[in-house]
């Protein structure tokens, strides 16, 4: 089988299903989104990421028609959808709250926008069938609401969302109520509902892990900003601001000044009478214009000895540890006080690690280990 | 023993207040009309055994012989059920824009519906009869609006007996069907049209039937009193309105028989018994959702 990688905002001729263009929208004097371009495409999984009060949920409910875009448009296949109101649209979302109707039972919770096309019968009995088998919950078909798990009621609030199967479909932080391992097992049942009805997803969520875990794009928000949009690896490997890179998992942030020295290489002075971080660049900085360099924790080794071969290598003292099982953190403390986190795999057993408080240690790390980043 | 304190307190309550009061009634209902103090007889001053002997259901058999009060009860359920379904028609409308009114403007709002209860009824009622008189404000302002020509006829006919139960009971309908309606999820009324509901059909399939128990609670608030009601009818009632209530109070105070009148309210309390158990039923599954 030939892989083809699926990247359709790499391909130029692609035309998306989504577009954004200079989307503004104001709460009175509040602006919730500001200036907002972005385009989504077909069959993508593109998950909205950012904090509590971003915009994400406002950006979804223009989506579905709820709120209307102060200035700029929204287009959907081409089309301006300003002035389409929700229930004519081939949008549906999936509610934060789920808001399943509490006097309908499963079945016809549902079935309910299925009727509403007024289809024959037995095509609206294939379809919610067909639906909760997809979401396995046929034996739940005649119970309320209130009479099912937690996560059960989520499953109905996807399966009534994809069953007018639209172009479409608005995931408003859809696993928030689930504990954690039901959670992960179902961001892959999501993955696989989207690789199977082939519908366009759009989850908001404000938790990094499931955003990497299921999108194939991902928009890092910020009030009301999109600060990047990228595969979840490039958003990882390759942040754009300072932000980015603080918000996506855990890293190191040091401060500094820079200095050019040919090769797209770059010397960042980071503290007096130390020596310069060297540090591989696709930017280009000025001499001494103010920036950071970005490295994340696994990515900075940590031993006794200075290793011979490092392209950066700092002596320190381990300043706490903290264990998480499969991994141990180091907070090592530089000259000049600046702490740095170099995470190790721990594969030997706790009593026999070779590093303990106060020990003095050597961190280290290669020039295309981290990113530089201006702001 | 505290288990016992706590369901004692309501039940007393229920014993002094309802239970002792209808025993007595019902008793007096049995006894016979006489000329001294009390109007009846007989009384406990007589002995047991005699007491007892002089009971009989005579009186009920008398509703039965007379047009006049089958004819009263039906009067009065149909006046009750057709001004609780014009108190609906008012009241859910008001109950919604309240519900839908901002945040801060609900308490306000809150308050213009009970704020009647802080006068009198009474007083109310009489202020009625000063609007709806041939010369009263009403005819007034549609005389000089020109929208009439010689006054109506408000007063004491039917109609005003109407405008009367709907207007006194109005709060009742409103309280209940504003609980219901403050309660529901705006978000259910985005999915609806998220799935393809026009504005109307997701007020038809949705907030009706989520707001159903309140309509219930409300229907029964009002149509409970409204069957027996009294001031009503005969302050702004004709001599067209029969409604059992007033036919209470003529049997009590003008003819002074204790025990017919006893009997119309025995009987009106039995029939009042199926609304106010279904009522009951009602608000514990309110409970139990
Ligand atoms: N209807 C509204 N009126 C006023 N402010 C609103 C309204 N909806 C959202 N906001 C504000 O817009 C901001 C973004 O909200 P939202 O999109 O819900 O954020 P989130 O990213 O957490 O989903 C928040 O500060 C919120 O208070
Ligand atoms: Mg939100």
């Amino acid at each position: 089988m030939a892989e083809t990688i699926f990247a359709p905002w790499d391909d130029p001729t692609e035309k998306p299903l989504i577009r954004f263009r200079n989307v503004t929208k104001r709460f009175g004097a509040f602006t919730a989104i500001d200036d907002l371009t972005l385009d989504i495409f077909e069959r993508e999984f593109f998950a909205l990421l950012g904090p509590s009060g971003c915009g994400k949920t406002t950006m979804m409910r223009m989506l579905a028609g709820f709120e209307t875009p102060s200035e700029g448009t929204i287009e959907l296949a081409g089309q301006d959808i300003a002035a389409v109101p929700p229930n004519k649209r081939a949008v549906n979302m999936m509610f934060q709250s789920y808001a399943l109707f509490p006097h309908l039972s499963v079945y016809d919770n549902i079935a309910f926008g299925l009727r509403r096309d007024s289809l024959p019968r037995a095509d609206i009995d294939a379809r919610v069938g067909e639906m909760l088998k997809l979401t396995r919950l046929e034996k739940f078909a005649r119970r309320k609401p209130h009479q099912i798990s937690g996560g059960q009621r989520q499953r109905v609030a996807l399966a009534r969302s994809l069953a007018k199967a639209p172009k479409l479909l608005l995931l408003d932080e859809p696993l928030g109520a689930l504990d954690a391992k039901l959670r992960q097992a179902t961001q892959f049942e999501l993955m696989d509902i989207q690789e199977k009805t082939g519908t366009t997803f759009v989850i908001v969520t404000h938790d990094q892990e499931e955003a990497m875990t299921v999108a194939s794009r991902v928009a890092v928000m910020d009030e009301g900003r999109v600060m990047q949009v990228a595969t979840p690896e490039r958003i990882y490997e390759a942040p754009e601001s300072v932000y980015v890179a603080d918000f996506i998992g855990d890293v190191n942030i040091v401060p500094g000044t820079a200095r050019a020295v040919g090769d797209g290489l770059f010397q960042l002075n980071w503290a007096e009478d130390t020596v310069p971080f060297i540090a591989a660049s696709e930017g280009a900085f000025s001499e001494g214009q103010a920036c950071h360099l970005a490295i994340r924790p696994e990515k900075i080794a940590i031993s006794a000895e200075r290793p011979p071969e490092a392209e950066n290598a700092v002596h320190g003292k381990v300043l706490d540890i903290a264990y998480l099982g499969n991994l141990s953190t180091y907070h090592v403390e530089l000259p000049g006080g600046q702490v740095i986190k170099a995470q190790t795999a721990n594969t030997r057993r706790i009593s026999r690690r070779s590093f303990t408080w106060e020990d003095p240690v050597w961190v280290s790390w290669t020039k295309t280990a981290g990113v530089l980043l201006d702001q | 023993m505290q288990r016992f304190v706590l369901i004692a307190v309501p039940y007393t309550w229920l014993l002094a207040l309802f239970l002792i009061p209808f025993v007595i009634v019902f008793k007096i209902s049995l006894s016979d009309i006489a000329l001294s103090i009390p109007p009846y007889t007989p009384t406990l001053e007589d002995g047991f055994g005699p007491f007892f002997s002089a009971l009989d259901f005579e009186n009920f058999v008398f509703l039965t012989t007379d047009d006049l009060y089958w004819k009263a009860y039906v009067s009065s359920l149909r006046i009750a059920v057709t001004s609780t379904a014009i108190t609906l028609l008012v009241g859910y409308p008001i109950a919604y824009a309240m519900a839908r009114a901002p945040e801060e403007w609900r308490a306000t709002l809150m308050m213009l519906v009970i704020l009647p209860f802080w006068t009198s009824f009474l007083i109310r009622v009489y202020a009625w009869m000063g609007i709806l008189s041939q010369e009263g404000v009403l005819n007034q302002v549609l005389l000089w609006l020109g929208v009439i020509d010689a006054p109506l006829t408000i007063l004491n006919t039917t109609t005003a007996v109407y405008i009367g139960i709907v207007y006194t009971y109005l709060p009742f309908m409103v309280l209940p069907i504003y609980a219901a309606l403050d309660r529901l999820d705006g978000a259910l009324i985005e999915a609806a049209e998220d799935l393809g509901c026009s504005r109307v059909q997701a007020f038809w399939l949705v907030t009706i039937p989520l707001s159903k128990n309140g309509i219930i609670a409300g229907s029964f608030l009002v149509f409970i009193p409204a069957l027996g009601e009294f001031v009503i009818p005969s302050l702004l009632g004709g001599s067209g309105t029969l409604m059992i209530g007033k036919v209470l109070w003529e049997e009590f105070f003008n003819n002074r028989d204790w025990p017919v009148a006893s009997a119309v309210a025995v009987i009106l309390l039995l029939i009042l018994i199926i609304p106010i158990i279904l009522f009951q039923r009602n608000q514990q599954r309110q409970e139990e959702a």
